[in-house]
């Protein structure tokens, strides 16, 4: 920070930088991207709309940056003439205003003024200008990325953390954002200016010049010693706050754990152990990149001393003016500063290519199948939903085999009915009749109609679902009932949410139907959920259902509702249960026993019976009496 | 903020070296142009060169000195600033580690992950910036302007009119653009909202066609951020060409007026150019001021997160001396009379609960969601206190037992299996630190999770990772289930894990399971009645209160609650086969 003082001190162009970290990034270990050149280029490509602005950022940035250079030199000038008054005074020996030319200096520093005006507005307009190019830049960005979010298919999004996703539509964009902000003129100003002033230096004395550039190449020196040593050091750090986070995450979520079992001491223990380490990676690191202000600035100060002394030395000789000397020393002043910028700003610019490369990598990623052309047109209204598997084979990876030729046939208006000891059926189901994952062999059909030969809209709005998770959303119940709706009428609302016993529970919220659900819907029960999406089905009215019996986590008489509503919506329609009720299973018209994911059994109960298989031994184990009796739970 | 600083009486010492040391380096600085001052006057224009030679050593002199108390400066302030996220730190995660369930839940997991971890980051951060420009702004500004009246005070009017201009600037600068840039983090936090709305959401939007709504949503708040971005930033924008404007006018303004002041013989050239830097200096210091105007606000909201902590006591307090239980007894648990409020509830949460185990006893306990079940197990552990009543684990007053020793009496496993980073045997001796090999393996053949580990690559060894990831639900539940058994408790408690595991499986546990607790007491918490039928004693929790208490039999008869809940889950066939 020294040397930003200096710079300062010496009153010339300071460009950028202000409040930057003491480390100024230089040492911190930069991600690298994997393909450099070709992100680039296909970031260039994004501020192609706007080419004009930047020629014209361009322009700005290098007449502000030329003006400003100018300054020194001139300023120099007018301190020389008021040497040489004083010098002319001492050969005269007597003091008279008269041998100073003020008009002159006059002139010059009104010059100066308008120079540094002109420079500063220059300056001024071109943030300005890139302002806008930036974050427009980005915005585009932002909105392509969302629009291929919505064509990826569900396979995608299942595979990867939301945290993930989530980093790359906002981090990342706010990476390229700052770096299109500061960084590029950044780093045209810093280029401009080196080249300026080692011609304004040359032009004031080319002995002065190779005096002070001696300093550059100990500092560079120094700086990639010094930035070797702190890299090591940083990763010592990152490494200790990486594990020092995953203790404290660890042991927080499990606090219950540790609790119970007595462990807080060793827990703390194993803390001090990290925190300790943590601590002296952390200082040498900070030390070190503390260190590297200070030793550059004494580099730059041993030329400022020889500038003085031997620009001393020459003024004494007549073969230098002293103006000279103060816009020489100036010079030389603000020269490093835009050597290390540049250097930053490489970093700064491989990490925001890096950044890109993640924000390509979505938009390059598989979408799902196109609409087809000329699609099916099918109506809610005029479905009867009979569904038909046709040697259905299907597999999350390639290598699992998980649906292998399944064969089913449900007339419209059936109950089929899903059992097995976990639920993993259910989601798979729901994918595949819904389409959000594709088939890897044979055909699923609707009235005799492939569903890949639908639009998808018109495919799942053919469907209802009563599922208890994650099937409402951030907004009013209201809305949330009417959502599978356009414009729903409010009474219908009220009409559907009565038929499905939910408008009492609705009523006696703070709000009613006006309540906020938030984002997980925990402020409503799981029964009152589940109540709602039965409201929303009932509204819809969609020839197929998809149910959900389980009745965990439900008291008991919101369950007695539950049960009566599921009977209602379900009368006349086709639907299938996620079973967990005896009777319900053995109502059935199709059974389809499921283990780990696929269908190992189906049939009728009677057939399932005979079988003797999987299911009549889950069936019998509900009667024998002892306590190994099921304990199910959905997923 | 200035209560997290009180911690830093420890490095009393090292930090008023580097007041020292950075006064020096400050003093340092404001001397240079002062020497350079003295070559001009009176070597330059005088023309000796031995002169500037002389000088020219004592500047160089003086920029080492500068230099080397900076470096040793920010070998301090790094001790300083890192030592204190450390010390903070420790106390910090200490302070939580002591905590009972009941402050747990009151700050959240993640805000206290956030308070132990990057909160304390920021600290140590500002901390850094603060020791050096705390000290070392106010003394370049003071010396600054000692240095330049000293030269000439008729001057420094300049600086009279130049500072003020300067600080209505920032100030000006400050005004419209904070309220600007918290809006602006509003909006970022939307579009982020959106977002995430519609990655959680993802099956509901697409199943109901509303991704053309959810896109102009999305549009919408990103529109919104954009905008208020770039009026930000152009507002910004001023800040740095008119500082630079300030500065370099101030500049011309001294070359001006020093030029007359020059020619009236009151000033020579040299103290003029020492004028220049002093100016800049001084006017750099209050930029770095404001500087840390901005950066402390920030500091600011992290301080009082963790003065929050720091500030809450764990409130269950193990007792003065921990009272021995009776010789003998084990595995025997009371309630009596105990009722359970969480604070700030209007509605206790249990009430008036009373019932007694006797060791090799099984007792269940059943009701709804919000009955209470989970609460009452609560009690027993000690993770929070009874509001009334008392809770007596072989004849004592859990509150008049150590926490470590009450808990050691108790094998628990949670409702959600929550395995830490480790080897499987790693996980199961969490129980039981010195288990042996065969106790392990033994507590993993009762839990049914004998099977699966041997098939694994490296058996007892395979690591877990974070979170659990690589082991199923079943899997994670089995070896939480292992891990209470190695310890051989007086006291198991199963709140609600066997949810995860398949019938089969679980029939296998609980009959391995019978063997080893026979002089144990083992309570069972379920929602299904298939789980609790056989216990000893059911409990069947209403509201919060006791509805009933018997066999099956028993509550079929005399309990209507229980009737309820059977009947909502069992057909009237299955009921009778049951009951023949």
């Amino acid at each position: 920070m020294s040397n930003e003082s200096s710079r300062l001190s010496s009153g010339k162009p300071i460009r950028g930088g202000i409040g930057q970290g003491p480390a100024g990034g230089m040492s911190m270990p930069v991600e690298k991207a994997k393909d450099f050149k070709g992100t680039l280029k296909r970031l260039v490509g994004y501020f192609a709309p706007q080419k004009l602005n930047f020629i014209a950022v361009s322009i700005l940035a290098i007449v502000s940056t030329v003006f400003s250079i100018f300054g020194p030199m001139v300023l120099g000038k007018a301190t020389t003439k008021i040497a040489e008054g004083v010098m002319s005074g001492r050969s005269l020996g007597y003091l008279s205003v008269s041998q100073y030319d003020f008009e002159y200096i006059g002139k010059i520093l009104l010059f100066m003024i308008v120079l540094y005006i002109i420079s500063s507005l220059t300056g001024f307009a071109m943030s300005y200008i890139m302002s806008g190019v930036s974050q427009k830049t980005v915005y585009v960005m932002r909105n392509e990325l969302k629009d291929k979010l919505d064509r990826l298919p569900l396979k995608y999004f299942d595979d990867r953390t939301h945290g993930e996703i989530l980093s790359r539509g906002t981090n990342d964009m706010d990476t390229i954002a700052t770096t299109l902000q500061q960084s590029l003129t950044q780093l045209i100003t810093s280029l401009v200016t080196i080249v300026g002033i080692l011609i304004m230096m040359v032009s004031i004395s080319p002995l002065l010049t190779v005096i002070a550039l001696i300093t550059l190449p100990v500092c560079t020196l120094l700086t990639m010693f010094v930035a070797k040593k702190a890299r090591t050091y940083f990763a010592n750090q990152q490494k200790s706050l990486g594990e020092i986070n995953g203790h404290v995450e660890e042991m927080y979520t499990g606090h219950k754990i540790v609790k119970v079992f007595g462990r807080e001491k060793e827990s703390i223990e194993r803390f001090q152990k990290i925190n300790e380490a943590l601590y002296h990676a952390g200082w040498k690191a900070q030390f070190i990149s503390g260190i590297i202000m200070p030793a550059l600035n004494f580099i730059n100060n041993l030329g400022y001393v020889f500038i003085c002394v031997i620009g001393g030395i020459l003024v004494v000789k007549k073969a230098i003016d002293v103006g000279d000397i103060q816009a020489f020393i100036q010079y030389m002043r603000s020269f490093t500063h835009p050597i290390v910028q540049t250097a930053n700003i490489a970093n700064v610019i491989q990490s925001t290519i890096a950044s890109a490369e993640r924000v390509f990598e979505v938009l390059d990623e598989a979408e799902q199948l196109p609409e087809i052309q000329n699609a099916v047109a099918v109506r809610k209204e005029t479905v009867c939903g009979e569904v038909g598997f046709e040697q259905v084979r299907f597999r999350y990876v390639e290598e699992v085999p998980l649906i292998e030729n399944m064969n089913i046939h449900v007339k419209p208006g059936q109950m089929v009915a899903i059992v097995g000891p976990t639920g993993a059926g259910k989601t798979t189901l729901v994918n595949l009749l819904l389409r959000f994952y594709e088939l890897s062999g044979g055909r699923i059909t609707i009235d005799g109609i492939d569903i890949t030969k639908m639009t998808r809209g018109d495919l799942r709005s053919l469907f209802g679902m009563v599922l208890q998770d994650t099937w409402l959303y951030k907004g009013s119940i209201m809305d949330n009932i009417g959502y599978g709706l356009e414009d729903s009428e409010q009474q219908k609302i009220i009409d559907a949410a009565k038929a499905a016993h939910a408008d009492h529970f609705i009523r006696s919220l703070p709000k009613g139907y006006e309540t906020e659900l938030n984002e997980e819907a925990s402020n409503i029960s799981q029964g009152q959920r589940q109540l709602l999406t039965i409201a929303r089905a009932l509204l819809a009215d969609p020839p197929i259902l998809i149910l959900d019996e389980a009745t965990s986590s439900v008291d008991t008489r919101t369950e007695a509702l539950i049960q009566k509503a599921m009977a209602k919506l379900m009368k006349g329609r086709t639907s299938f249960v996620i079973a967990h009720r005896l009777s319900t299973i053995k109502n059935a018209d199709l059974i389809l026993v499921m283990k780990d994911g696929s269908v190992i059994e189906q049939g009728t109960h009677e057939e399932l019976m005979k079988q003797k298989g999987f299911y009549e031994d889950l069936y019998n184990s509900q009667f024998t009496k002892n306590p190994n009796a099921q304990e199910e739970d959905d997923e | 903020m200035i209560k997290v600083l009180l911690h830093l009486k420890p490095f009393a010492l090292m930090i008023s070296f580097i007041i020292v040391l950075v006064a020096g380096q400050a003093l340092a600085e404001l001397a240079l142009p002062t020497l350079m001052a003295e070559v001009v006057n009176n070597g330059m224009m005088q023309g000796d060169t031995r002169y500037i030679l002389t000088y020219g050593s004592y500047m160089l002199l003086v920029a080492l000195i500068s230099s080397v108390c900076a470096i040793l400066g920010s070998y301090y302030s790094a001790k300083v600033a890192m030592g204190l996220g450390r010390n903070l730190r420790k106390k910090v995660f200490t302070r939580v580690e002591n905590y009972s369930l009941h402050e747990f839940d009151q700050l959240g997991t993640a805000s206290l992950i956030t308070r132990t971890t990057n909160d304390i980051v920021q600290i140590q951060n500002v901390l850094v910036m603060m020791l050096r420009f705390m000290i070392y702004s106010p003394i370049l500004c003071i010396g600054g302007i000692a240095l330049a009246v000293s030269r000439d005070k008729e001057l420094t009017v300049i600086l009279l009119v130049a500072i003020p201009i300067l600080i209505a600037f920032m100030g000006a600068l400050a005004y419209s653009v904070m309220p600007a840039f918290k809006a602006m983090q509003m909006k970022l936090d939307r579009l982020n909202m959106v977002l995430r709305e519609n990655l959680t959401g993802i099956r509901v939007i697409r199943a109901f066609n509303k991704l053309t709504h959810e896109q102009e949503r999305f549009k919408e708040a990103n529109g919104d951020l954009t905008d208020t971005a770039i009026k930000v930033n152009r507002t910004m924008s001023a800040m740095q060409p008119m500082l630079i404007l300030i500065l370099n006018v101030t500049t011309i303004a001294i070359v001006w007026f020093g030029g007359v002041r020059i020619s009236q013989g009151k000033m020579e050239v040299g103290d003029m150019m020492a004028f220049i830097q002093y100016a800049m200096m001084i006017m750099f210091s209050f930029v770095m001021v404001a500087m840390m105007f901005v950066m402390v606000p920030r500091a600011q909201a992290s301080a009082e997160r963790i003065n929050e902590v720091l500030g809450m006591e764990g409130s269950i307090v193990d007792p003065e001396k921990s009272g021995l239980p009776s010789e003998g007894e084990r595995g025997h648990i009371v309630f009596e009379n105990v009722s359970f409020r969480y604070p700030g509830a209007e509605e206790p949460a249990i009430s008036n609960i009373s019932f007694e185990t006797s060791p090799g006893e099984v007792t269940a306990i059943i009701g709804g969601t919000g009955s209470g079940k989970s609460t009452l197990v609560n009690m027993i552990p000690r993770f929070y206190d009874v509001s009334e009543g008392r809770v007596l684990v072989d004849g004592v007053n859990v509150s008049e037992l150590s926490q470590r020793e009450l808990r050691s009496k108790i094998g628990f496993v949670p409702q959600s299996a929550l395995l830490f980073t480790g080897s499987i045997s790693d996980n199961i001796r969490y129980g039981k630190e010195e288990a042996t090999e065969e106790e392990v393996m033994q507590a993993a053949e009762v839990a049914q999770a004998g099977d699966f580990i041997a098939e694994m690559p490296e058996g007892f060894d395979t690591a877990i990772a974070q979170g659990g990831t690589n082991v199923s639900g079943g899997q994670k539940q089995r070896i939480s289930i292992a891990r209470a058994l190695v310890r051989k408790p007086e006291i198991y408690i199963f709140d609600d894990s066997f949810s995860a595991l398949d019938f089969k499986t679980d029939a296998l546990l609980r009959a391995a399971l019978k063997k080893e607790t026979d002089t144990s007491a083992v309570i069972i918490v379920a929602q299904r009645v298939n789980t609790v039928m056989d216990a000893d004693r059911i409990l069947v929790l209403d509201d919060g209160k006791i509805a009933g208490m018997g066999s099956h039999g028993e509550l079929m008869k005399h309990c209507q609650v229980y009737r309820e809940i059977v009947s909502s889950q069992l057909s009237e066939e299955e009921m009778k086969a049951y009951e023949q």
